[in-house]
């Protein structure tokens, strides 16, 4: 027997649980007070999820996937990113949008109902959420074939969840992704659920990232908890994809503290003690940690950011709620790029149908 | 004017479309060296290169979500399913983002797309090569589907399709692919994509066809002719969106309407034209509508399809039916 091949899956971590460097940090994180945006995005990350859900709660927001105790992946990932780059999320990367500049409000609209929250201000070129797992990721390969074609030295950025990798769209998209090296780099977000169904009967494979090895990509596996290390590892893809070195999938280790969406009870399949475990790794205390032992951040910054973030996030909700819903017709006015003829008479009974709402 | 096989029109509106706008691309299984599988991209790598005349691994879900990919990045792609009979894979990125992106995201992103196809039987092909599924994709929301019958219509229709701001199912029938060679004028003249087009003009009958069934239907206007009756042939071309106008003209006229399709009956998309004679134009008619269809049956092997497909004989047999109802 000949040996033809051999692979391996390196795992990155920065700081360990308790918020301790394990060795030396990449630049980007030497100086501490570089790190405070990202810990205030995880911060506003955590406060908004909170406040989606109690929206729900009380019937004024629809279905909400949370990502709490997920906000070191999405941060992570949209602060090694350039605004030029396109982010291709799911439904679990609030964070990562609000990164990039999608406001609190346009968020709170589309997980509201409202089609005009997917019609954000800016990242304009940015995709709207996802829901058919793993379908983005395919986008994200004709989104990095058009940057290549146009020879700009641009990158898609997609992220999917752990049980979207089981799917086909995504053995697909790393596959197609590889064979034309295109620049786009594949984040999984494993938080170890697919609703109720564990990692572990997910799938064989001992990790995520090895599926890049089939595809001939690289494959890497970042601690999902620790925002340095996927910032890094997000980074690195980014680099080498911008450097017309093709595609990498990364992997990053984290857990769902929460149930899979506000429609969801996850205490059908999984221990409250089992989750309880995990706040240890929780990846906010775990920077602030740090960034108080380095002296970058006080007691009182704390209290300063938790208030300009309820303000924020108060502010947000109010031009929410106020926002009326658009006119039944509108359900026509995006359809096609212009109204079809043919369709004419429909819009025309929509929009007299205005005023039954409450009928 | 070069005379040309419908296949050979694709191909003159796909270089025509390239040549012009640079931002379309071509992709698919076998389209680059090989040139298709039926030849439909014969001479495009090497006239506009392998960047934009793209060979894609053996994966229909990938070409369509690419594709998706491609277009609201900017790009205008034209896929190429091999077979209909393979897209099924594809539907999920068809359905699911082609045909919303533009809606949900309130016009901030948009999917100027074409996802082509040989379709239907009739070529003697193993399983699975003979489909007609155009009803599935007419039901969907922000698509449109449209069948060329001719290779003149076969330009334009593509060349509109093309350039289209939204996605379209182009759909090409491979029997007929090579039946008949026409004179068509490379000039870059599209088609509108929002009229059935009348290929004969009559006053007894109407028979509403699309697609390699043209064929058989004008074959039984002819007779029918011989017969002092005069049939009008409508060509739907454009199933979705539809051109009721035409067909409610045309039926308003004649008072009898036979509807010939080469899927399965049941939801096929002749029900949906049916309906909408029903609901807008019932007191013209002066017969019940007839359908000629494939039958409910899964498309049979090459040693039974002669007997699945509508012949000119079951168009005659409906049409006489019609006609004869008082």
């Amino acid at each position: 027997m000949t040996k033809v091949a051999e692979f391996a899956i390196e795992y990155t971590q920065f700081l360990d649980p308790s918020g301790r460097p394990t060795g030396r940090l990449p630049d980007f994180a030497r100086d501490a007070a570089a790190l405070i945006p990202l810990y205030r995005a995880m911060v506003l990350t955590r406060r908004f999820d909170a406040k989606a859900i109690a929206l729900q709660r009380t019937g004024r927001l629809g279905t909400f996937a949370s990502s709490l105790g997920q906000e070191a992946v999405v941060v992570g990932l949209a602060s090694a990113m350039r605004t030029d780059d396109v982010l291709l999320p799911s439904y679990r990367e609030t964070g990562a949008q609000l990164y990039r500049g999608v406001g609190l409000d346009e968020l709170l609209l589309y997980w509201g109902g409202d089609e005009r929250g997917s019609d954000f201000a800016g990242p304009k070129h940015d995709f709207p959420v996802s829901v058919p797992v793993a379908s983005q990721c395919l986008h994200a390969v004709g989104v990095g074939y058009a940057m290549k074609l146009q020879r700009e030295a641009r990158v898609a950025v997609c992220v999917c969840g752990d049980g979207a990798t089981s799917n086909g769209a995504f053995y697909e998209a790393i596959n197609c992704a590889g064979a034309w090296r295109v620049p786009a780099v594949f984040v999984v977000n494993n938080n170890q659920w697919a609703i109720s169904v564990p990692r572990t009967v997910q799938t064989a494979a001992e990790t995520l990232a090895q599926k890049a090895i089939a595809a001939g990509i690289p494959g890497l596996q970042v601690d999902g908890n620790d925002v340095i290390a996927v910032r890094h590892g997000v980074a690195q893809a980014l680099l080498r994809a911008r450097a017309g070195d093709g595609p990498s999938v990364v992997e990053a280790l984290t857990y769902r503290m929460s149930d899979h969406t506000t429609a969801d009870d996850a205490s059908r399949y999984r221990s409250a003690e089992a989750v309880s475990e995990r706040w240890a790794t929780d990846p906010i205390p775990r920077l602030r940690t740090y960034l108080v032992e380095a002296g970058a951040w006080t007691k009182a910054d704390e209290e300063r950011l938790v208030e300009e973030i309820n303000g924020d996030i108060d502010a947000a909700v109010e031009r929410y709620l106020k926002t009326q819903p658009q006119p039944p017709e509108a359900m026509f006015d995006y359809l096609y790029a212009e109204l079809p003829r043919a369709l004419a008479e429909q819009r025309a009974a929509a929009a007299a149908s205005r005023g039954d709402d409450h009928a | 004017m070069p005379e040309v096989t419908l296949v050979g029109a694709v191909t003159m509106a796909l270089a025509r479309a390239m040549a012009e706008d640079e931002r379309v691309v071509v992709l698919g299984e076998d389209v680059g060296v090989n040139g298709g599988v039926f030849r439909a991209t014969q001479g495009l790598l090497e006239r506009f290169g392998r960047e934009r005349v793209i060979d894609t691994p053996l994966a229909e879900l990938a070409i369509a979500g690419v594709s998706v990919g491609m277009a609201a990045a900017g790009l205008k792609p034209v896929a190429e399913i091999q077979f209909s009979g393979f897209i099924y894979p594809a539907i999920d990125q068809v359905v699911s983002h082609a045909s919303r992106l533009r809606n949900r995201t309130r016009g901030r992103l948009s999917c100027p797309m074409v996802l082509r196809a040989p379709c239907g039987g009739g070529i003697h092909a193993p399983e699975h090569h003979g489909e007609s599924n155009e009803a599935m994709f007419a039901h969907m929301p922000g698509l449109r589907v449209v069948i060329p019958s001719s290779p003149q219509r076969a330009y334009g229709l593509l060349l509109a399709a093309i350039r289209d701001p939204d996605p379209v199912i182009f759909l090409e029938p491979a029997r007929i692919y090579r039946a008949v060679k026409q004179e068509v004028a490379d000039d870059g003249e599209a088609l509108p994509l929002d009229t059935c087009f009348v290929l004969r003009e009559g006053r007894d009958v109407t028979l509403i066809t699309w697609g390699a069934m043209v064929k058989e239907t004008l074959a039984a206007a002819e007779t029918l002719a011989a017969e002092a009756v005069s049939a009008e042939v409508i060509d739907v071309a454009t199933l979705k969106l539809l051109d009721t106008d035409t067909i409610l003209a045309s039926v308003e006229k004649t008072g009898r309407c036979v509807i010939v399709h080469e899927a399965a009956h049941t939801g096929g998309f002749g029900a949906e034209i049916a309906a909408r004679i029903a609901e807008k134009g019932l007191l013209s008619l002066q017969a019940p509508l007839e359908r000629v269809a494939g039958y409910d049956t899964i498309p049979p092997l090459p040693r039974l399809e002669h007997h699945y497909m509508p012949s000119e004989a079951r168009i005659l047999a409906a049409a006489r039916r019609a006609l004869a109802f008082a």
